[in-house]
C-alpha cells in the first residue's frame, strides 16, 4: 500500500520545525503581521476557576454564510454539515480548556470516539493553538449534558467540522491568558514573549510553564476576550500525520470498553430475545427452574425479552439456553424479503417523462438493496445501575442526551437524576446512535433492582438490532448525442428511524431550512435532499425519497454510516456506465466531461492517473471508477475487479466466502483541511472495506419475520481473504480552511466503483445488491433457543 | 466447586469455578482479565485470541475444567513480557503502523499474528499473501490493509 499525504508543502508551509530559539514560537498579538482577512477576531470567554478555565462560543467562531441562493440542488449551499453545524449554535458556551497546576489542559470533548479518531485529531487542534506537546492533553468524552442539547451528537460525519473553530478560540484565549500572566510575571509585555511546548520564554533566557502560570492566569468572574486564531500558513501539528494517542492503551489490551469496566456489582446480563424480529415475550414458563442453575442470580421479564444475571456471560448463556418462554409475533412476523420488496416496488414515486426532444434516448436501471447490519463488533453492552432517586449508565452513546432523556422515561425519573457516562465505543457505523443498550440495563436494572452489565449475544445483532433498511433504486436519464438532458432517481426504503436526534436537529432548524423549501419534508427526506448530491451537469435532475407508512415503526432499523449514500451512489455510478455505453464512451472520459466541480475533478483524475484507468486487463477482470461528493468533500475510487471462475471459485475452507476479489483499490479523497492524514487515510481504507461488503458480501436474509443470520459466520463483513491486495489513499491537496467529514466519505464511493467494476467484468448489471444475497450459502443458526451453544473444542484448534 | 489451576500471563492462577464455564468468562468476568473481548462466542470472530503454550487458541470455545496445570495461557496483557524490550514486536509494529481504530479486535488481531509468524517459522519460511489472506480476526472497522503492513514488519522484528 503506498500512501500519498502529498509532499509536506501539500498541507504545510515555510514550516520551522527547528525548535531554536524563536523557532515554532510565533507571538501573536494585535500587532501580528498575519492579521489580515482570515485573522478574523473571535470571541470566547474566561470563566471563574481556580486555575485557567476558558471557552468558546461557537456562534461567534462561525464563519458568515451567505444568503442561499435558489437550488438546483440543496447540499451545494446547505448541506447535512451546515444543518448539524448551526443546530450546535446556541449552546457551545460551553465548549471549555481547563489548564492545571501540572501544566496539563484537559478538554471534555462533547462528541464520542467509537474508532474515527476524533480525540486524537481534537488533541492536535488543541496542541496546535496552546503550543502544548500532544502528551500533555488529556481529552475526554463529555458524560451527557442535558443543557448542551444537540450539540453533543455524533453522526454524520459532522464532529470535526462543527467543533473545530470553537476549539480552536478557547484554546488560543488559553494561550493569550498564560502570555499575559507571564508578561505580568516577568514585568514585561506579550509581544516580547513567546511560547513552545507548554512553556512561557522572553528573549532573555526567564521561562514560567503552562503550570506555574495556570493559577495566575484564572479569572475570578467571567470575562469575555477578543482572540486572533493562528494561520494556517504557521500550523505545526494540524496537517501532519500523528498517532492515535490511544494506540498503546489499544494495542496492550488496557483500553478499556464498556464491558471491561469494573463497576461493583454489576454483574453480566444478557437477554432471551424472541425469534420473530420485533418479537416479545409473554411469559417464562420455567423461571424456578432457571433461578436454580449455576451462576444464575437474577431473572427478569423486560419489553425485548427475558433478561438474566450470572456470575458470569458464559452462565448467562446456558440460561437463555434452557429457557422456555412463550413469545407475541413480531410485527413482520409475516414478511420476507420478497413481500418487503414487492410492497416497496410498489410505492416506488413515479419517474415524470420530462420534455425532452423527440430523438432522445432513455437509459432506465433499477436496483435493489438487502437490509443490512450495523453492528459493530462490540456488540451492544451498558452498565446500569438504577436507584429508587437516582441512576447511573456506563455506555457507548453517539447521542447520550438523547439516552438520558428516554432512559429517564423508561425507569420513571427526571432526567437530571441519570448520570449517562459515555465510554469509548469498539466501532459504532451508525449503530450506537440508538441507545437501546442502555434503555434496555436500565429496565432491567430498575426490574432486578440490583446493577446490571448487559451484553446482547452476537446473534441478537442482526436478528434484533438495528438494520440498514432494504431498498430501491430507480433510475430513469435522458440523453440526446453527448448531452444528459435529464437523470431522475427514485429511492424507495424501509422507513429509516432518525429519532436518534437528526431529526430533532431538523425540527429546531425548520425555520432555516424553510427558504430552501424542506419544509414540508418528513425527517427521512429531509436528510435525503440534504446529503444527496449528483456532481454532474445532468440537466433535469430530480432524486426523491419514498418511505411508505406501511413500514412505519415495523423494523428496528437505523442510519449505517453513510445512511442513503452508498445505495443510492452505486445506483447512480452504474446508471452513468450504461449512459456512457450507450454514447459509445469511456466512463471515465464521460465523467471528466460531465463534472461540475474543479474539486472532484482533481481527485477522479488522481486515481485514474495512479491507477492507470484503461490499461488492458484479461478477460473477467475490469477496473470501475465512481466517485461521491458530500460532507464538504468527496472522493473518487478506481478498483481492478477479478471475476474470473478461478478466483470466484477459491477455496480457502469452510466458513469462508469468497466470490469475486477486487485486486486493487485507489482512493483519492478532499476532505478540505485535513488535521491529521494518517487518521483520514485509515478512515478511507475503513471505508472502503464497508463499501465492498454491500456490494459484494454483507447483508441479511428476512425469512418469515426471522433474520437468519446470527454471527460473524453467516454475515459476511469485508474480510482478510477480501481485502484487495493493493489499496493506495491519496490526500488532494485543498485549499480550504476548514475541514470536511471523513468518517463516512468513502462508503459510498468504495461501493459504488466495486459494482461498475464488477458489472464491466461480467458484462451484466446486477439487478440486487449485495451480489451474493441470492442463494443463503449457511444453516442458520437456531432461533429457540435464540443464541448457539458455546463451542468446547478450542483446544483442538489452535494454530 | 471444582479447583481449577493454570499459569496465566506467567503466574499459575486458582479458583474455584465449574468445569464447564469457558475460559472467556473466567478470564473477564472472574480474574478482570479484560484484554481478550468477546464478539460471538463461538470461534467465529477471532477477537478473544490468546495463546495457550505458544500457539494461538480460542478461550470462548474452552471449557477451564479442559486446561492441565502446566499449560500456559497467554492475553494481550501478557504478551509484551514475553519477548525483550518494553513491548512485543509485534505490539510495537502496531503502534508504528497506527493500526487500530476502535481497538477492540486488535488484542486478538495482535496475538493471531504473533502465533502466525511462529507458525510459518516452525514451517521454516516466511509470511506470504497466502497467510494474511487466513487470518481469521474480523475488524469491523476495516483496518485489515495496516494489519497486513505491521504483520510483515513485525515479523522482521521478532527474533
Amino acid at each position: 500500500m503506498t500512501t500519498d499525504f502529498g509532499a509536506p508543502d501539500d498541507l504545510h508551509h515555510d514550516l520551522d520545525d527547528s525548535g531554536g530559539s524563536a523557532g515554532g514560537a510565533v507571538p501573536y498579538d494585535r500587532d501580528d503581521p498575519f492579521a489580515g482577512l482570515d485573522r478574523r477576531k473571535f470571541i470566547g470567554y474566561v470563566l471563574a476557576g481556580s486555575t485557567l478555565v476558558v471557552a468558546a462560543d461557537i456562534a461567534s467562531a462561525r464563519p458568515a454564510r451567505g444568503a442561499v441562493p435558489s437550488p438546483p440542488q440543496v447540499p451545494e449551499i446547505y448541506d447535512l454539515e451546515d444543518l448539524q453545524t448551526d443546530s450546535a449554535l446556541p449552546t457551545s458556551l460551553f465548549i471549555t480548556v481547563k489548564i492545571t497546576k501540572t501544566g496539563r489542559a484537559q478538554f471534555a470533548l462533547p462528541r464520542t470516539e467509537v474508532g474515527q479518531g476524533i480525540v486524537t485529531s481534537t488533541t492536535m487542534i488543541l496542541a496546535e493553538e496552546l503550543d502544548l506537546p500532544m502528551s500533555k492533553i488529556d481529552v475526554t468524552l463529555a458524560p451527557a449534558r442535558p443543557e448542551l442539547l444537540l450539540n453533543q451528537l455524533t453522526g454524520g460525519s459532522n464532529s470535526t467540522f462543527s467543533t473545530y473553530t470553537p476549539i480552536r478560540v478557547a484554546a488560543a484565549i488559553a494561550r493569550q491568558k498564560l502570555l499575559e500572566a507571564a508578561a505580568i510575571q516577568l514585568g514585561t509585555t506579550v509581544d516580547r514573549l513567546f511560547t513552545t511546548g507548554g512553556i512561557v520564554s522572553d528573549n532573555l533566557g526567564n521561562q514560567l510553564t503552562y503550570g506555574e502560570l495556570s493559577v495566575g492566569a484564572a479569572s475570578q468572574v467571567v470575562r469575555a476576550v477578543e482572540v486572533v486564531l493562528r494561520p494556517k500558513e504557521k500550523f505545526k501539528v494540524i496537517g501532519r500525520p500523528r498517532n492515535r494517542t490511544d494506540a498503546r492503551a489499544a494495542v496492550t489490551g488496557a483500553k478499556k470498553f464498556t464491558t471491561d469496566l469494573k463497576v461493583p456489582n454489576a454483574l453480566p446480563t444478557m437477554v432471551c430475545r424472541a425469534p420473530t424480529h420485533g418479537g416479545t415475550p409473554k411469559r417464562l414458563k420455567n423461571r424456578a427452574a432457571i433461578l436454580k442453575m449455576p451462576g444464575v442470580t437474577h431473572v427478569a421479564q423486560v419489553p425485548t425479552g427475558i433478561a438474566v444475571r450470572a456470575k458470569t456471560f458464559g452462565q448467562c448463556i446456558d440460561a437463555i439456553r434452557k429457557m422456555q418462554v412463550d413469545w407475541n409475533p413480531g410485527p413482520v412476523a409475516k414478511e420476507s424479503d420478497a413481500t418487503v420488496l414487492a410492497k416497496l416496488r410498489k410505492a416506488e414515486l413515479p419517474l415524470v417523462v420530462p420534455d425532452v426532444p423527440v430523438l432522445a434516448q432513455t437509459v432506465n436501471t433499477n436496483f435493489a438493496f438487502a437490509f443490512r447490519s450495523s453492528a459493530a463488533l462490540e456488540p451492544y453492552a451498558a452498565i446500569a445501575d438504577v436507584r429508587k432517586d437516582r441512576a447511573t449508565i456506563w455506555a457507548g452513546l453517539k447521542v447520550p442526551i438523547l439516552a438520558q432523556q428516554r432512559v429517564a422515561e423508561a425507569i420513571g425519573l427526571p432526567q437530571g437524576k441519570v448520570k449517562v457516562n459515555v465510554i469509548t465505543g469498539g466501532g459504532s457505523f451508525g449503530h450506537k446512535l440508538f441507545g437501546d443498550h442502555a434503555i434496555e440495563a436500565a429496565r432491567i436494572s430498575k426490574a432486578m433492582k440490583v446493577p446490571v452489565k448487559l451484553m446482547w449475544h452476537r446473534a441478537d445483532e442482526p436478528r434484533q438490532g438495528r438494520l440498514h433498511p432494504m431498498a430501491t433504486t430507480r433510475t430513469r436519464a435522458t440523453i440526446l448525442g453527448n448531452q444528459v438532458l435529464s437523470f431522475e432517481q427514485r429511492h424507495t426504503s424501509v422507513t429509516t428511524d432518525f429519532s436518534h436526534g437528526l431529526g430533532e436537529m431538523i425540527t429546531s432548524q425548520a425555520d432555516e431550512l424553510d427558504p430552501i423549501g424542506l419544509g414540508g419534508f418528513t425527517f427521512a427526506q429531509s436528510i435525503f435532499t440534504l446529503t444527496q448530491e449528483l456532481p454532474y451537469n445532468f440537466g433535469v435532475v430530480t432524486q426523491l425519497l419514498n418511505e411508505p407508512l406501511e413500514f412505519e415503526d415495523k423494523f428496528s432499523t437505523g442510519s449505517m454510516r453513510n445512511i442513503y449514500s452508498p445505495d443510492v451512489c452505486v445506483a447512480a455510478e452504474l446508471t452513468i456506465d450504461q449512459i456512457a455505453k450507450k454514447m459509445g464512451k469511456d466512463p471515465l472520459q464521460l465523467r471528466l466531461e460531465l463534472i461540475k466541480n474543479d474539486r472532484v475533478k482533481a481527485a477522479l483524475e488522481k486515481v485514474a492517473t495512479m491507477g492507470r484507468w484503461g490499461r488492458k486487463m484479461p478477460a473477467g477482470m475490469a477496473q470501475g471508477v465512481a466517485l461521491h461528493k458530500e460532507y464538504k468533500g468527496c472522493t473518487a475510487v478506481l478498483v481492478e475487479i477479478d471475476c474470473r471462475p478461478q478466483t470466484v471459485n477459491r477455496k480457502l475452507g469452510p466458513e469462508t466466502v469468497t466470490g469475486p476479489r477486487v485486486t486493487k483499490a485507489v482512493i483519492a479523497v478532499d476532505a478540505g483541511l485535513v488535521i491529521n492524514p494518517r487518521g483520514l487515510e485509515a478512515q478511507m481504507q475503513g471505508g472502503f472495506m464497508d463499501g465492498l461488503a454491500l456490494t459484494l458480501t454483507s447483508s441479511c436474509h428476512l425469512k418469515d419475520g426471522r433474520f437468519l443470520e446470527a454471527s460473524w459466520d453467516n454475515y459476511f463483513y469485508t474480510r482478510q481473504w477480501n481485502v484487495p491486495p493493493q489499496v493506495e489513499v491519496h490526500i488532494m491537496r485543498s485549499d480550504s480552511k476548514t475541514p470536511g467529514g471523513a468518517g463516512e466519505a468513502a462508503v459510498g464511493s468504495s461501493a459504488a466503483a466495486v459494482a461498475c467494476a464488477y458489472a464491466r467484468a461480467t458484462k451484466k448489471v446486477p439487478a440486487f445488491f449485495p451480489i451474493n444475497h441470492g442463494k443463503v450459502s449457511f444453516k442458520p443458526k437456531s432461533f429457540v433457543p435464540p443464541v448457539p451453544p458455546s463451542p468446547t473444542n478450542g483446544l483442538k484448534k489452535t494454530r | 466447586m471444582p479447583k481449577q489451576t493454570f499459569i496465566l500471563n506467567g503466574k499459575t492462577v486458582t479458583l474455584n469455578v465449574a468445569d464447564n464455564v469457558r475460559l472467556l468468562w473466567v478470564l473477564r468476568d472472574l480474574l478482570g482479565v479484560t484484554g481478550p473481548k468477546y464478539g460471538c462466542g463461538i470461534n467465529v470472530c477471532k477477537a478473544c485470541t490468546s495463546h495457550i503454550n505458544g500457539k494461538a487458541f480460542n478461550p470462548c470455545s474452552v471449557r477451564v475444567g479442559d486446561l492441565k496445570k502446566k499449560d500456559r495461557v497467554t492475553t494481550i496483557e501478557g504478551l509484551a513480557k514475553t519477548a525483550p524490550g518494553d513491548l512485543h514486536p509485534m505490539q510495537q509494529a502496531w503502534i508504528d503502523f497506527d493500526v487500530a481504530q476502535c481497538g477492540y479486535c486488535q488484542p486478538g488481531q495482535i496475538m493471531a499474528a504473533v502465533a502466525l509468524v511462529k507458525k510459518v517459522r516452525r514451517e521454516g519460511r516466511g509470511i506470504r499473501d497466502s497467510d494474511l489472506d487466513s487470518i481469521r480476526n474480523i475488524c469491523r472497522c476495516g483496518t485489515y490493509v495496516r494489519i497486513r503492513e505491521a504483520i510483515e514488519a513485525g515479523a522482521r522484528r521478532m527474533r
